[in-house]
């Protein structure tokens, strides 16, 4: 359950990212966060995922309020999302199969799991032949699938995605989308972000849109519309 | 806590090892700054043993009368040995005065025939002092002018080496402090040098520090395979500078000997191998860890 009371992020006064935003997500649902670049979108994710503070309001993530945790309480936090990112985030001097375990080690799990769980979630993102291949050795749909499998492979409830597909083709945009909402069917929430009118149609599922920090429609199955 | 602490060792070997440039990178500028660490030991050795073996030819010495009795001499050297500034004191009597002196001219005929004569010991009994401190002469030597005293003492050489002694006195202090103030304003410089070289090598790496933070590393795990880089660093820069310093010290030590007699820094250098190795074991690690340390941290808000 992901809370957003009132949140305002105020960087200076020509610049407030969101103002006043309130919204609900419940457990088990995809919900897409859709708008132009600049309305708001990744402050959202990035105050969700404690990478910044609000200047108002309170988020809550389960038991966490997140806008209360402190530098230190931050990693354990974190390894109860997955986070996939536009630009992928992996780790260079790490291999496919590296990087996906990074999630379960740094969560302290035990070597024979991750010597199990790895493989198996390479194999569901399509990528068992790759897993020796440094990211620099990846495409961007291949880069974006090996950090789809590292922010699942530890079961978080949630999987917030930043413009996942921004930097990838049509083809392996819906490719990415497939996964997202297959992992979503195993019962894990999804929040998207995205600005991408094609992707936001075709799911057919709950979209918030921002405007210029402000929410300004939320429907249970939106299209994306901007006015 | 045990797959915590080897999977930080694990992570900071496999690091350093596929980050091979920037690691041989900075190993090399290590090798560089210990190396100049190690010359600064040794440095200081040169240093004092040139102020030692400048030190160790000042002394003065006290001559009798002919007429002074021995007791009397030996009186005066054992109130002598009992002042706190005297570090020897080394007694030689008219007749060891004349066997030295027979001895040093047993070649020249004329001297030997003319000593032969004589019917009579003309050489003077001494005392040699040394001083603990070369700037302790001066009140040495007011001692030996108490009037109590002057009925057997013919003379004293302070009066006359006075300038050069106090002179010699100037150049082993400014030797001492000069060489420490370097010392010191060099390992700094060292230290320094380390310290940016491993931020610059962290800074390279901040995106991968945010990374693993946004996954949910916990701070030990973001910075400890850094801090074992770090003692790696430390530890292979250690090894290769003193693998170095071994030849550059065997090929000068001849010609640092030439000027400072007695001081063959191979040899110490050979001789004091692991407490040297230590030091730079200790400063390399000490360095390499704590400039890890103190650069990841700021990457490690949020």
């Amino acid at each position: 359950m992901i809370i957003f009371q009132s949140v305002s992020k105020i960087y200076n006064s020509h610049s407030v990212a969101l103002e006043d935003v309130t919204f609900q997500v419940n457990p088990g649902e995809f919900v897409s966060l859709a708008g132009r670049s600049g309305a708001g979108k990744s402050t959202a994710i990035k105050l969700l995922i404690g990478e910044e503070k609000p200047t108002k309001g309170r988020i809550f993530f389960g038991q966490y309020e997140v806008n209360k945790l402190s530098d230190k309480e931050l990693p354990p936090f974190r390894r109860h999302i997955g986070v996939v990112f536009q630009d992928f985030r992996l780790l260079p001097t790490k291999n496919a199969y590296e990087n996906v375990a990074f999630a379960l080690e740094v969560a302290g799990r035990p070597q024979r799991e991750i010597t199990e769980l790895v493989p198996q979630v390479l194999d569901m993102v399509g990528l068992s032949e790759k897993r020796g291949n440094f990211p620099h050795e990846l495409s961007g749909g291949e880069k974006q699938r090996v950090a789809i499998a590292r922010a699942m492979i530890h079961r978080p409830e949630v999987i917030i995605a930043d413009e996942p597909t921004g930097n990838l083709d049509p083809f392996h945009t819906f490719e990415i989308i497939k996964l997202l909402e297959k992992i979503n069917q195993l019962g894990t929430t999804i929040l998207l972000a995205t600005h991408d009118k094609e992707v936001i149609n075709v799911l057919e599922k709950r979209v918030i849109t921002l405007d210029r920090g402000r929410v300004i429609r939320d429907e249970m199955k939106g299209k994306y519309i901007l006015v | 806590m045990f797959t915590v602490i080897s999977r930080i060792i694990h992570f900071g070997l496999k690091s350093f090892w596929r980050n091979g440039w920037l690691s041989t990178a900075t190993v090399a500028i290590m090798v560089l700054a210990l190396l100049m660490f190690v010359n600064l030991i040794i440095f200081g050795v040169v240093t004092d043993s040139a102020a030692a073996s400048i030190q160790d030819k000042i002394d003065i010495s006290v001559y009798f009368k002919t007429n002074a009795p021995e007791d009397q001499i030996l009186n005066i050297k054992q109130s002598l040995e009992s002042l706190s500034e005297v570090k020897n004191v080394e007694y030689v009597s008219r007749d060891k005065a004349l066997e030295v002196f027979r001895e040093a001219h047993k070649n020249d005929s004329i001297i030997s025939q003319a000593i032969n004569e004589l019917t009579t010991n003309p050489l003077e009994a001494s005392l040699s002092i040394k001083a603990r401190r070369p700037d302790q002469y001066a009140a040495i030597a007011e001692y030996l002018n108490a009037p109590n005293l002057s009925s057997y003492i013919d003379s004293v050489s302070y009066s006359k080496n006075q300038v050069i002694i106090e002179r010699l006195t100037a150049i082993v202090e400014n030797v001492n402090r000069g060489g420490f103030a370097l010392t010191v304003f060099l390992a700094f410089v060292a230290g320094l040098v380390i310290f940016n070289t491993i931020r610059l090598a962290i800074y390279s790496n901040r995106e991968e520090i945010g990374i693993m933070r946004v996954v949910g590393a916990s701070n030990s795990l973001v910075r400890g395979p850094y801090m074992v880089e770090g003692v790696i660093c430390g530890v292979l820069a250690a090894t290769i500078s003193m693998i170095i310093a071994a030849p550059i010290f065997y090929f000068v030590s001849p010609y640092i000997n030439v000027f400072i007699p007695g001081l063959n820094i191979f040899k110490y250098f050979y001789s004091n191998l692991l407490g040297l190795f230590g030091y730079q074991l200790l400063f390399g690690i000490g360095i390499g860890t704590l400039s890890s340390f103190v650069a990841v941290r700021r990457y490690l808000k949020n």
